[in-house]
């Protein structure tokens, strides 16, 4: 690991005065920055530490809840309020990692880890477009068995790890970023970017700035909801693809549906097509794949990942059953 | 800048680059927590940090500053007696080469309060209800971050079982 200047601050305040000091990299609980910096993937001059920043839950005034971006995974899975109200984001945390991990990371680390792709990880080994712009990319015609069936571009097909983030997608959630101009709201739907032809560059989050929370708002559909991860072994491992979904059903037909996949793009890939297919109609398994369908017709797979379409029609329409309570 | 391990207090290294692992066992001596992948892989180095489990392998020491850290070193009894955990996996066969036992250990004393405390995991049926007792399911699932590779991990379970049903000398 190369030598680095390390600082922990007190207060996001204090946080962006370092930066603004010193440009380097925020630490939360490490998980993922640590470990790419012990293999020279990254290597920041400077650590900011914002772990032990004041990060709470609580309700908001308009009866969402805001969670701070210091609080860790475990924490926010355990919170009574996220499992009653939000129960997809706590299951979508638990589905994350090991125990030991979700002590340690926090909900801005969450947002912000970088891709698993083993092509990015092999900085000695492989040519990786993310890890080094302009040098190419071996998952493309590699082993891609992980990688991207939305949204991928001829020089990258990395996917996003987290499984919170694909909870929150479905919840609308919005995430508060203080920076050297202020704070500012983005909808996490917006925070992270597709490759394009530059996918070294994965948020529109500016140097200097510092996620310090996210809300949610509550809905009838965000009360009735889960999330569904499909994986290589039943625990302890990345997303083949993954499934966070959210239900309300009245008088027979769907009022409100919310559904993300995980594991698909390099980003957390709402489902807008299956959603504006649903709405209206009876909650039925024949409509459920039909709708998952008309999300995934639009899927671009490789060599490796095209199974991933079938997982991911079968897993939306057995999420969807299970919250509609109709047989699978 | 210091951090309590075992009770005992200790300085922090001035190189931030040294994880908690690397003090624990490089400069402190304590090698009871071990060094398996080196990158939160297999929970060999777990230890427990404010009552939290942890991979000491992905910390840096100066991250632990003022906290309290207990290992493997820290469970027996002040006379040298084991920890009832200990004892039951000798009882219940939780190890052959014993490489993962101390990160096991400290995972599963740490999960237990967990599970005391009503956490739910993945698997649990009713997140709001929270674990309706400790399956072989949920502890398999909370255990998970512990790999062995000599495959003990029936044994594991077991000997968790028999310390979660207070049977344990």
């Amino acid at each position: 690991m190369r030598p680095f200047d390390y600082r922990c601050a007190t207060s996001p305040t204090e946080a962006l005065s370092i930066a603004g000091a010193q440009p380097g990299r925020y630490l939360g609980g490490g998980t993922n920055l640590v470990d790419l910096m012990r293999q020279n993937i990254d290597a920041p001059a400077a650590l900011i530490d914002v772990s032990r920043l004041p990060g709470i839950i609580e309700d908001t005034p308009t009866g969402g809840l805001s969670i701070g971006a210091s609080v860790r995974n475990s924490v926010a899975a355990a919170h009574p309020s996220v499992r009653s109200r939000f129960p997809m984001l706590s299951r979508a945390l638990l589905a994350g990692a090991s125990a030991q991990i979700r002590n340690m990371a926090t909900i801005g680390g969450n947002i912000l880890q970088r891709t698993r792709c083993p092509y990015f990880f092999d900085a000695t080994g492989s040519r990786c477009n993310k890890r080094e712009p302009g040098s190419g990319c071996d998952a493309i015609g590699g082993f891609n068995r992980y990688h991207a069936i939305f949204g991928a571009s001829e020089h990258c097909i990395a996917t996003h790890p987290s499984d919170m983030c694909v909870a929150l997608a479905a919840l609308n959630a919005t995430v508060q970023v203080a920076g050297p101009g202020g704070e500012r709201d983005v909808p996490l739907l917006d925070l992270h970017r597709l490759p394009g032809d530059r996918p070294d560059i994965e948020t529109i989050l500016q140097p200097g700035e510092l996620i310090t929370a996210i809300a949610l708002s509550p809905s009838a559909a965000a009360a009735n909801s889960t999330y569904r991860k499909v994986r290589d072994r039943s625990s302890y491992a990345f997303a083949l693809i993954s499934v966070a979904a959210g239900l309300e059903v009245a008088a027979g037909r769907i009022v409100d549906v919310t559904i993300a996949l995980g594991g698909v793009a390099a980003k957390p890939w709402r489902a807008l097509r299956a959603e504006q297919n649903l709405r209206g109609a009876a909650p039925t398994k024949e409509r459920f794949l039909a709708a998952a369908d008309a999300e995934l017709a639009a899927a671009k797979t490789l060599d490796g990942n095209a199974f991933k379409v079938e997982f991911a029609r079968r897993t939306v329409a057995a999420v969807l059953c299970e919250l509609a309570g109709v047989e699978p | 800048m210091a951090i309590v391990i075992n009770g005992m207090d200790y300085p922090l290294p001035d190189d931030p680059r040294v994880s908690l692992l690397d003090l624990l066992r490089e400069q402190l001596h304590l090698t009871g927590t071990k060094l398996g992948c080196n990158q939160g892989g297999c929970g060999a180095c777990t230890v427990i940090v404010d009552g939290a489990r942890v991979l000491s392998c992905l910390t840096l020491a100066v991250q632990a500053d003022g906290r309290e850290v207990r290992t493997i070193e820290g469970m027996a009894a002040p006379d040298g007696g084991l920890h009832p955990l200990q004892q039951a996996f000798i009882e219940h066969d939780g190890f052959q080469c014993g490489y993962c036992t101390p990160g096991q250990i400290c995972s599963a004393i740490a999960m237990v309060a967990e599970l005391r405390r009503g956490e739910p995991s993945y698997v649990t049926a009713d997140l709001a209800e929270g674990p309706q007792g400790a399956t072989r399911q949920e502890i398999r699932e909370r255990m998970s971050g512990n790999l062995c590779r000599c495959g003990a991990h029936n044994g594991i379970v077991e000997a968790i079982e028999e310390l979660l049903s207070g049977e344990a000398p």
